[in-house]
C-alpha cells in the first residue's frame, strides 16, 4: 500500500510523507494503537479480576454452561448447544474482515462497483454481528429457568443484611407449571399457587388477579411486590415475602457464599445453612451485582468489555455507511483514489482483531 | 501495493483459510478438552493449563494474521510497524504485574466474612 496514491494535499507537511503513508493513514493507526491500550486495559482487568476470584476460593463461570443457547436450536428443539452461537457470530465477523479486505483491493484497482459491492457485504456482515449479539445478552440477562432462588426476606432482616426491603418479593409457584420453558405469554389455567412459605392459594379470583398483576418470569411463576400482594391480600405477608438470590460455588462444587441481587454477599457458613433450608427455585439472570454463573466480577465484565466492542462494532457500521454513500456518489472517484476504503478497513479489522482476544478470553478459556 | 488484483485476492483467501482453520481448531479444543486427562493421562490442572496456553498461543497467532496481512502492517515501512507494535510491551509488563497483584489480592481476602456484625456496620 505504501506506493499507492497518495493525494498530496493529505501529507505530512515536508518532502515526503512520513513512513511512506498518508497522514489519514498514520493517525488511524496511531488512534487505534491508543485504543487498543484500552482493550488491553479491560482485558487485563478481567485476568486480574478473575485471578482474585479463585484465589480466593470462588470458581470463575464456566463459559459452556454459560453460552448456551442458539436460535432455532434452542427456541424450536429446546436442545442446549454450547459455544455454537458465539462460533457463528466469530464466522460472522472474519467474513466480514474479509469482505472489507477485497474492498480496500478493489479500491486499490478504483474499480466503483466491486467496492459498493463489497462494502455493502461488510456492512450486512457487521449488522448481523450486533443482532447476534442483542439475542446473546438477552439471554445472558434472562438466565436459566432455575438458576437463582429466593431466600426469606425475614431472615436476612434478622441478620441486617442491607436493601432487604427494596428487594422484598411476594412470589407464586402454580401447582402445575410445566418444564419452565420461556413461554412468556402462555397464560395456561392455574389450579392452585403455593407461596414461600407453603401456604396453598386455591381462591379462583386471587389466582385470577396474580396472573393479571404479577410479573410472569421464565421459571414459570408470578412475582408481586410487597404493596401489591398486601393489596390483594396475600395471607401471611410478612413470612411470604423474599428476596432473590445466588448460589456461589467453590472450584469443587461447594457452595461458598449466598449472593443477593443487591450484591450483598452471605458467606458465614451457619447463615448460609439457615437461609437454604427453605429457599426456593427461581429464574436465574445476570446482572451488574449478581448472577447465576460465577462471582459479580464475571457479568460486570462481560457487559463492559463485549459491550465496549459492540459499541465499536456499531460505530464501525456507521463509518461504512458513511462510505458507501460516498462511493456511490462518486466521491473518492473525483478525488482519483480510495484511501478512505483503506482507512476505514484498519478500523473494521482492529473491531475484528479485539473480537479475537475477547473470543479467547470470555468464551473458550 | 506489491501484489495487484488476483494475486492480492489469492493472498486475501489465504489469510482467511488461515483464520477459518485456527478458529476450528479451537472449537476442536473447546469440545474435546474435558475428556483429555483421559486420553493423555494428566491431571486436569495440567490439561487446564496446557489448554489455556494453546488457546493464547493460537489467539496470538490469529491476531498475527488479521495485523500483518488484512491491516498490511508487513507490507508497510518497517520504522512504521515498529512505531505501532513496541509500545505493546508496556501491555505485556502490565498483564504480568496485574495478574501477580490479583492472586496476591485473592489470597489477602480469603474466606470473606461479609455478614458478620462488623462488616455490616460498616456497610450501613
Amino acid at each position: 500500500m505504501a506506493d499507492s496514491a497518495v493525494d498530496p494535499k493529505a501529507l505530512i507537511e515536508g518532502e515526503r510523507p512520513m513512513y511512506k503513508a498518508s497522514y489519514g493513514k498514520l493517525m488511524m493507526w496511531f488512534f487505534l494503537v491508543s485504543d487498543a491500550f484500552t482493550f488491553s486495559a479491560l482485558l487485563i482487568a478481567y485476568g486480574a479480576l478473575r485471578v482474585r476470584a479463585v484465589s480466593n476460593g470462588f470458581a470463575w463461570a464456566n463459559p459452556e454452561d454459560v453460552f448456551t443457547h442458539a436460535p432455532i436450536l434452542y427456541e424450536v428443539f429446546h436442545i442446549e448447544a454450547p459455544l455454537v452461537f458465539v462460533g457463528l457470530m466469530t464466522f460472522i465477523l472474519i467474513l466480514s474482515s474479509v469482505a472489507m479486505v477485497l474492498a480496500v483491493e478493489a479500491g486499490h484497482r478504483k474499480s466503483k462497483e466491486e467496492v459498493k459491492k463489497w462494502v455493502i457485504w461488510t456492512i450486512v456482515g457487521g449488522a448481523a454481528f450486533l443482532g447476534c449479539q442483542a439475542y446473546e445478552w438477552y439471554h445472558f440477562i434472562s438466565g436459566t429457568p432455575d438458576g437463582g432462588l429466593m431466600v426469606s426476606a425475614e431472615k436476612l432482616e434478622e441478620m441486617r443484611a442491607p436493601g432487604v426491603d427494596d428487594l422484598a418479593m411476594v412470589e407464586f409457584w402454580p401447582a402445575d407449571h410445566g418444564d419452565g420453558h420461556g413461554d412468556h405469554g402462555d397464560h395456561h389455567a392455574v389450579s392452585s399457587f403455593t407461596t414461600f412459605n407453603g401456604d396453598v392459594i386455591e381462591q379462583e379470583t386471587m389466582i385470577e388477579e396474580i396472573m393479571e398483576e404479577g410479573h410472569h418470569t421464565h421459571a414459570g411463576t408470578y412475582k408481586l411486590s410487597a404493596e401489591e400482594a398486601e393489596k390483594l391480600g396475600v395471607p401471611n405477608l410478612e413470612e411470604n415475602l423474599a428476596v432473590k438470590a445466588f448460589k456461589v460455588y467453590s472450584e469443587d462444587g461447594e457452595v461458598l457464599a449466598i449472593r443477593l441481587s443487591n450484591g450483598y454477599q452471605i458467606s458465614d457458613p451457619a447463615r448460609r445453612k439457615v437461609l437454604l433450608e427453605d429457599a426456593k427455585v427461581t429464574e436465574g439472570g445476570s446482572g451488574l451485582r449478581a448472577n447465576q454463573y460465577g462471582p459479580a466480577d464475571f457479568a460486570g465484565l462481560f457487559f463492559f468489555v463485549t459491550g465496549f466492542h459492540g459499541t465499536h462494532v456499531f460505530s464501525g457500521v456507521l463509518l461504512l455507511v458513511i462510505l458507501l454513500i460516498n462511493v456511490i456518489k462518486g466521491t473518492y472517484e473525483r478525488r482519483g483514489h480510495y484511501e478512505m476504503t483503506e482507512k476505514i478497513g484498519l478500523y473494521w479489522h482492529f473491531v475484528d482483531l479485539v473480537w479475537v482476544f475477547v473470543f479467547t478470553f470470555f468464551y473458550l478459556i | 501495493m506489491a501484489a495487484e488484483g488476483l494475486e492480492a485476492r489469492k493472498a486475501i483467501l489465504r489469510t482467511f483459510w488461515i483464520l477459518s482453520g485456527l478458529t476450528a481448531f479451537e472449537f476442536l479444543i473447546a469440545f474435546t478438552k474435558a475428556y483429555y486427562p483421559d486420553w493423555f493421562g494428566i491431571s486436569p490442572a495440567a490439561s487446564q493449563m496446557i489448554v489455556i496456553v494453546t488457546f493464547i498461543v493460537l489467539t496470538i497467532f490469529k491476531a498475527f494474521y488479521i495485523v500483518a496481512e488484512f491491516m498490511h502492517l508487513k507490507h508497510e515501512v518497517k520504522r512504521m510497524a515498529f512505531t505501532i507494535l513496541i509500545p505493546f510491551l508496556f501491555v505485556v509488563w502490565l498483564i504480568i504485574g496485574l495478574l501477580v497483584e490479583g492472586d496476591y489480592w485473592g489470597k489477602q481476602t480469603q474466606a470473606p466474612d461479609s455478614s458478620s456484625e462488623a462488616y455490616v456496620e460498616t456497610l450501613a
